[in-house]
């Protein structure tokens, strides 16, 4: 009998081990989202449209054709009259209502929007994380008076979150003034409170979990704890959060430009400040505010995608 | 000395409402007023259905969950009064298994992280390269292979994945190992594997376990000690075998009629006591004893205004009922009806009906039952309630079947 079940132990035993996998090195959960998200096409196209994004950016100064403030072609462009040139050979993109080469415009432009779009989500990202980590933190370990730190907190990213994000913005870029710096505060304090709520849910959510649990009865300490186990596992909805708000962060800041919070000097290309110029010439050259606000849409759309793919790849279990 | 010993152990958590400060509305009794002991080697084992406050009663020795009242003395020291750094530091000693293998490892730690994070808590090996030979030989001692260290949990099958939940236990050197149940997320042939494995640590590594299960099998071939729990609090505490050979409580009673018996002609002809009713509300628990709502020998006296203390009814066998020298000696007649009938009512017992191979010791009850015309208690009545025996089956409990028609007293089918 017992050398009966010490056999079918063994096979049982050895069943189990068919089922572990050859390689010697594991493959983390990091290491299979970036695989995940190698192989999947919304990435690779919203990955390549940042790309070229990212590169215009960088280069777009050095490859303008023509300075994008000079007025070179002043006197072929009559605004008053409705005369305006469209594309032609040497200006791809036409001229705006000032006789400036569109095209130059647009790609110095590049430049300015991607620095708003990534400091103000950093803004928000980083102001955000860190609200969420002390609420989270002190919500999951730090007993009753943790759970009241917690509740204040969120109830003042309650309130922020119930104000109308532009009017926040527009207030935030009324008292501290016209400026592209006003422009990337106003819109990173805007996303404050949703990397806040975001994370600190998050982290309740791994913080009920029995490998905190565990940890706790291991001994380990309470700081520790945040760092190693539950912040690791509560990051990826905050990736994709970034992600995403880079997209929004772009299209709010140039939502301000337009209203006119943005950059005094007009001169200087942005494509939020270009659209809001092309406004008054849309009926004759509705052209001026294509090519920005498509410009701002594919980019938006670029992140989008790659956000979307960075979620899936981040938590298979949500594709359904 | 024991051990492990919980005296009175309560762990009330309240009901807390409010949006912007709480109040407590009221409290959930999980555990209310535990007392039991746990001798060094040994294995206590601790039953009872789902909510009955076995999980939050192990959790409350690691002081995992608040302690409201009571003491948790492990090794001469009242955990329950140890600030946290204490504890933190207590905890080498008591470490814990948990019931899920895949939620209770950090997903994104690979095994060498997760088993050298409670090293590193505890001062454990010099550097990494000494935490890392003794890894390896914890791993070789629950059976895992040493490729496994650079792997991560979900490269793991279940019961590969509750050996490491053992081996991140055993890297501290605990002399109590806490089993949450160990082995009932896990398919019938590992889970033997997995009960064997901890009775082999147990044996070479000198440690004590408390185990709570739901599985009786489980519990019976694992435990020295039962204790079985009903809404937050001891009924019964037995010897294993003593336990399963002759519960003495109401409930315990019930308990083991679920688990079916692999014989037809027993099984159909065996009594199960059916429970009417549904596990009262921990937050609102019964006056007098807990269980008396569902009872089948409830009394109109006692039982729903005190509450049963456990008392030793010979034989270390502890009971918390006012009636069991009654019910034993067959003197008091059931006042609820127990539906033989309802059979499919059966489940609502046990959490899931273990499959086991106890005999079933009612199953001269069974037969009476079946014949309604006779007295339910008929041979019961011989047998003095003192007989506490526990190897030896008493008369009123010998198997009733063919093989053994003679001791059922005659006349009786």
């Amino acid at each position: 009998m017992t050398t009966l079940t010490k056999k079918a132990d063994k096979v049982d035993r050895l069943a189990e081990l068919m089922q572990t996998s050859e390689s010697t090195t594991g493959a983390s959960l990091w290491r299979e989202a970036a695989r995940r998200l190698r192989s999947s096409k919304m990435a690779i196209i919203g990955a390549v449209i940042i790309a070229v994004f990212v590169v215009l950016a960088v280069i777009g100064p050095w490859i303008a054709p023509y300075t994008p403030t000079a007025q070179t072609w002043r006197g072929e462009v009559f605004a008053n009259q409705g005369r305006f040139v469209g594309m032609r050979g040497e200006n791809w993109f036409g001229l705006d209502h000032l006789g400036r080469d569109m095209f130059s415009r647009m790609l110095v432009g590049a430049r300015q929007t991607l620095l708003v779009g990534v400091v103000s989500m950093l803004i928000g990202l980083v102001i955000g994380a860190l609200i969420g980590v002390l609420s989270g933190a002190a919500a999951t370990l730090g007993g009753p008076m943790g759970r009241r730190l917690d509740t204040v907190i969120m109830r003042i990213t309650d309130i922020m979150l119930s104000l109308p994000s532009l009017l926040l913005a527009v207030s935030i870029a009324a008292v501290l003034g016209q400026s592209l710096t006003t422009v990337m505060i106003a819109v990173g304090v805007v996303q404050i409170p949703i990397f806040a709520r975001m994370l600190r849910g998050s982290m309740l959510a791994q913080g009920g979990s029995d490998y905190v649990l565990a940890a706790r009865a291991l001994g380990v300490r309470r700081n520790r704890i945040v760092l190693t186990q539950i912040l690791p596992n509560s990051l990826s909805p905050v990736i994709v959060q970034a992600t995403l708000s880079l997209a929004t962060a772009i299209i709010e800041a140039a939502a301000l430009s337009y209203l006119g919070l943005g950059n005094p000097d007009p001169a200087v290309p942005e494509w939020g400040v270009m659209l809001s110029q092309a406004q008054r010439f849309f009926d004759n050259e509705p052209m001026m505010a294509v090519y920005p606000a498509v410009g701002i849409i594919i980019t938006a759309l670029g992140f989008t995608l790659l956000g979307e793919a960075m979620r899936e790849a981040l938590d298979p279990k949500l594709r359904g | 000395m024991s051990l492990l010993e919980l005296d009175n152990l309560k762990v009330h958590f309240p009901i807390r409402k409010g949006i912007l400060f709480d109040r407590t509305v009221g409290h959930v009794y999980a555990v209310d007023g535990v007392s039991l002991k746990v001798e060094a080697g040994q294995t206590y084992g601790l039953v009872g259905e789902s909510g009955c406050g076995k999980t939050t009663l192990g959790r409350a020795v690691l002081r995992l969950v608040d302690v409201t009242e009571g003491e948790v003395v492990f090794d001469g020291t009242d955990l329950a009064k140890l600030d946290e750094e204490a504890m933190r530091r207590f905890r080498r000693r008591l470490q814990m298994v948990f019931q899920d293998p895949l939620g209770s490892l950090n997903p994104r730690q690979n095994i060498e992280s997760i088993l050298a994070e409670g090293m590193a808590a505890h001062g454990i090996g010099a550097d990494q390269a000494e935490r890392r030979e003794k890894i390896k030989a914890i791993l070789a001692k629950v059976g895992l292979p040493a490729n496994a260290l650079s792997r991560y949990p979900h490269e793991f099958s279940g019961g590969q994945r509750q050996r490491i939940g053992i081996a991140r236990a055993l890297v501290l050197e605990p002399d109590v190992i806490i089993c949450d149940e160990p082995v009932s997320a896990l398919d019938v042939s590992i889970q033997a594997q997995v009960v064997n494995l901890l009775e082999e640590l147990q044996e070479s590594l000198g440690l004590t376990y408390l185990v709570i299960a739901h599985d009786l099998a489980v519990v019976r071939h694992i435990s020295d000690v039962i204790g079985v729990m009903y809404l937050g609090s001891l009924v019964e505490e037995a010897p294993s075998d003593a336990l399963y050979e002759g519960p003495r409580h109401p409930y315990t009673k019930a308990l083991m009629s679920a688990v079916p018996v692999p014989d037809p002609d027993l099984e159909d002809r065996r009594e199960r006591i059916l429970l009417h009713g549904d596990l009262p509300s921990p937050a609102n628990p019964p006056t007098g004893c807990r269980f008396h709502t569902r009872c089948p020998w409830v009394q109109e006296t006692r039982c729903a205004t005190d509450r049963p203390e456990l008392t030793d009814t010979g034989d270390g066998h502890r009971v918390a009922c006012h009636w069991t020298a009654e019910i034993e000696a067959g003197t008091l007649a059931r006042t609820r009806a127990t539906g033989v009938e309802a059979v499919t009512e059966t489940a609502a017992v046990a959490e899931e009906p273990a499959v086991a191979d106890v005999v079933r010791e009612e199953d001269d009850k069974a037969v009476a039952d079946a014949q309604p015309g006779l007295p339910v208690p008929g041979v019961a009545a011989g047998a003095p309630a003192s007989d506490a025996s526990t190897a030896v089956p008493r008369p009123a409990e010998a198997p009733a079947d063919e093989r053994s028609p003679s001791t059922e007293g005659g006349g009786k089918r």
